[in-house]
């Protein structure tokens, strides 16, 4: 086999490597004239060494209810996702002014509720939502930032425009996929990396690190700082002792710590060590069983008491799972609106509430078309796929949908773009997405790029790693590059 | 340093060194087989009894395996899941521990147990156990010097550190002690005269399975006396695997961690060890029996291990 996309389908979807069949976009072209002087050998080769790198290091995620060594390699492909400057410029402000209004949204929310009290967005909306923390109201966050850390998923529709699908503001993972992935592509096409200018994504950690930094109570000088994880059968732990190692910072789980006196230590050989900030990769649910979740083991009594007098920081801050209620996003062009005086700059996938009376109504005529998801859910869980979905299965959601509407929103299936992806032994579009990850801290950084989330599965549009997705490592091209 | 942290970077440790061990033993024990078959008289199957029997497994065995012969054996002592000291377990668990601790050990570290663990689950090396045993040992044992060598070579020289060497040299004396003791439980075949052929080629073995061979000749000249061997593999205070080296150098790395001057020791288990090993000549071992000296000199490790558990690892509350 010669060319490896000779066979190469672009399909109708907007292809990310492909104008039309066999023209690459200018972006991609120097990324297809190296594949063209590629044999096969030279592929499997590299493949090989890929695949070889991600197991001998570890990267591996778990998956539930599998008791089959229970760990695996994220599949990663080894076509990168090339995205030129001035796109990506476009992004990166549609990105900052999206985290500046969520920001804004939830002071006001936990304080005057102006936006409810406008009529900008119905009270119920907020009150229901079971991500809304009530007992915060009136709280001051550290510096005044909710969201430190935001995963939002952007797609591009049919005419190649970058709709947000969803922001993620409480644990967003998937960043050291990013670092893990652009390490590899520098050893398996280094000439190739040289010859495109990419712009560098592995100063992540460090920025990272000077947004908890910021947030330190009583602007300690040289705070300690910590990530909390659930332990070592998550399914992100790799990414957790990854960034906890590149930020030179401990891992600790709940039982590392205590919380005594309305301040946290943690356990040590030496006794008690205060802890001044906590990256906590647990959901609020369970940080403190106390005031959350009675059953939380992973959490710690009394973290919540200490939060509140001010001696410990957590990133990212109590109460942010209302900002990515599925219904609540639906409003954040609004909320860009009323609180930027902006438009927004990266539109929304046009979404269906369910607690609204003729959405439902359309939704529930319409459901084989629609993607319906549970408000409050993400990782691909709780959702339809209308189009994919039998009968039965479209009539169990309606009646979930029936009984409690505020817990669903719908939205037309989006045509994913696709991206020439290594499977079955040649290469064959497949549908994409772009999880950029939003440092919000002094000021607001985003790495360029992000996680590109790939479906491998043919015709399949969901990207995640529990549902059989991928990576590619996403490469932004410096300004005037090509 | 968490406590959870050092007990599982100890831990780790530990279970390296016992899957080393345990191919060591193993190993040599497959090559004194090979010289046993040509002796009359001898019973190759006899000769892995004390080897069952040093891991404390003997009803597991006898369980899992209905024709206890040499194949039996490296396959419970190697790749056999059900026993929990097995070196594939012991990776395993060792991997396991190095993985919630993996930000506090350096990433060739990681890497390098990692690959181990890789390599002892693979379909290669349970065929490898099948078809050339030795080399699966050999690999297994080079592992983890490699592990150790990486250990040395690109972590801090801290307290993290000070707990992996604790934990290498604890397990490193116990299984020492272990090995000599098989001497002890092996039987001469009948007409075998003490000090004659078949028992030197035994204590040859003991020797060489804690990669004293060499060592020792250059010391005693040759000459193979049980007496000297015990002596040199209790007592000796430069070579790397004798238990007194071990215990002087867990010593050390004990007063490292807290500080404390050469003189105080952790705890009276450690203070009573050491004092045996430094004063305590060959004569009297054997004349307080060399078996009861070394499970006293076992029971003394377990207390250490105890001890260390209460110290460093166990909430004492206090704010530091």
């Amino acid at each position: 086999m010669g060319n490896f996309f000779s066979d190469y389908q672009v399909g109708d979807f907007f292809d990310e490597m492909f104008a039309e069949p066999g023209v690459a976009r200018p972006h991609y072209s120097k990324l297809l004239a190296r594949f063209k002087e590629m044999d096969r050998e030279e592929f499997e080769r590299k493949r090989a060494l890929a695949a070889s790198t991600f197991l001998s290091q570890g990267v591996t995620f778990t998956v539930y209810n599998d008791d089959q060594g229970t760990e695996r390699i994220f599949p990663f492909d080894l076509l990168p996702r090339i995205i030129p400057a001035e796109e990506w410029d476009r992004i990166e402000r549609g990105l900052v002014q999206r985290i500046t209004a969520l920001n804004q949204f939830l002071h006001d929310i936990y304080h005057e509720q102006n936006i409810l009290r406008d009529g900008v967005i119905p009270k119920s909306i907020v009150w229901e939502a079971e991500a809304f923390r009530p007992e915060f109201m009136h709280f001051d966050v550290p510096r005044n930032v909710y969201i430190h850390i935001c995963g939002t998923d952007l797609i591009r529709d049919k005419e190649g425009n970058y709709l947000v699908l969803e922001d993620n503001a409480r644990c967003p993972s998937g960043v050291s996929y990013v670092i893990e992935n652009r390490q590899t592509m520098k050893r398996t096409f280094p000439s190739l990396l040289g010859q495109y200018r990419v712009r560098p994504v592995e100063d992540y950690s460090q920025e990272l690190l000077n947004v908890l930094r910021y947030i330190a109570p009583h602007a300690k000088h040289e705070p300690t700082i910590v990530l909390l994880t659930p332990g070592v059968y998550n399914s992100a732990y790799f990414e957790h002792s990854f960034l906890a190692r590149s930020m030179g910072i401990e891992i600790v789980e709940g039982r590392d710590l205590v919380a005594q006196g309305g301040k946290v230590f943690m356990r040590t050989t030496k006794g008690h060590k205060q802890v001044d900030v906590i990256y906590r990769r647990i959901n609020d649910d369970f940080l403190d069983p106390q005031v959350f979740r009675k059953d939380s083991g992973l959490g710690v009594p009394g973290l919540v008491e200490a939060y509140r007098d001010g001696n410990v920081s957590l990133a990212n801050s109590i109460g942010t799972g209302i900002a990515d209620d599925k219904a609540v996003y639906h409003f954040v062009p609004k909320m860009i609106r009323y609180y930027l005086k902006e438009d927004a700059l990266l539109p929304n996938v046009p979404t269906y509430l369910a607690s609204v009376k003729e959405d439902l109504t359309y939704i529930l005529e319409h459901i084989p078309e629609l993607v319906v998801k549970a408000v409050n859910e993400s990782g691909g869980y709780g959702m339809l796929m209308g189009p994919q979905a039998t009968k039965a299965e479209c009539e169990k959601f309606k009646e979930k949908i029936r009984k409690n509407p505020r817990n669903y929103i719908a939205q037309p299936v989006v045509p994913l773009s696709r991206a020439p992806s290594f499977c079955d032994d040649s290469m064959q579009g497949r549908h994409v997405d772009l999880r950029p990850f939003i440092l919000y801290g002094e000021k607001v950084t985003i790495v360029p790029g992000g996680l590109t989330r790939v479906a491998l599965r043919e015709g399949s549009l969901v990207v995640n790693s529990s549902q059989g997705g991928g990576s590619k490592d996403t490469w932004v091209l410096e300004n005037g590059a090509a | 340093m968490l406590s959870r942290v050092a007990e599982s970077l100890y831990w780790m440790s530990r279970y390296i060194e016992r899957a080393e061990n345990n191919a060591r033993i193993a190993e040599v024990n497959l090559q004194m087989l090979l010289d046993l078959t040509n002796q009359r008289g001898a019973d190759p199957n006899q000769q892995w009894d004390p080897i069952i029997s040093s891991l404390e497994e003997n009803e597991l065995f006898a369980s899992l395996y209905p024709t206890p012969d040499g194949k039996a054996v490296i396959d419970f002592v190697s790749l056999q899941k059900k026993n929990p000291n097995s070196i594939v377990s012991c990776l395993t668990r060792a991997r396991e521990n190095a993985r919630t601790t993996s930000e506090q050990i350096s990433s060739e570290m990681w890497e390098q147990i990692n690959k181990l663990y890789l390599f002892a689950k693979s379909d290669a090396a349970k065929k490898l156990v099948r078809t050339s045993p030795y080399e699966f040992f050999k690999r297994i044992v080079t592992g983890s010097h490699l592990f150790q060598g990486t250990t040395d070579a690109t972590m801090t020289h801290g307290e993290g550190w000070d707990f992996i060497r604790i934990g290498k040299l604890l397990e490193r004396a116990d299984c020492t002690s272990r090995l000599l003791d098989i001497k002890y439980h092996i039987l001469l075949p009948s007409g075998e005269k003490v000090g004659g052929n078949v028992d030197t080629i035994q204590w040859m073995s003991v020797l060489r399975s804690c990669s004293a061979l060499e060592a020792y000749r250059k010391i005693y000249f040759g000459q193979v006396a049980p007496w000297k061997v015990a002596e040199f593999i209790i007592t000796h205070s430069a070579f790397p695997r004798s238990i007194r080296f071990s215990v002087d150098y867990f010593d050390a790395a004990l007063h490292h961690i807290s500080g404390s001057a050469e003189t105080k020791y952790a705890n009276e288990a450690e203070r009573r060890l050491r004092y045996d090993l430094d004063y305590a000549t060959i004569g009297e071992i054997f004349k307080f029996g060399l078996h009861e000296y070394l499970e006293q000199v076992q029971n003394r490790l377990a207390e250490i291990d105890r001890a260390l558990h209460a110290t460093y690892c166990a909430d004492n509350g206090a704010e530091g």
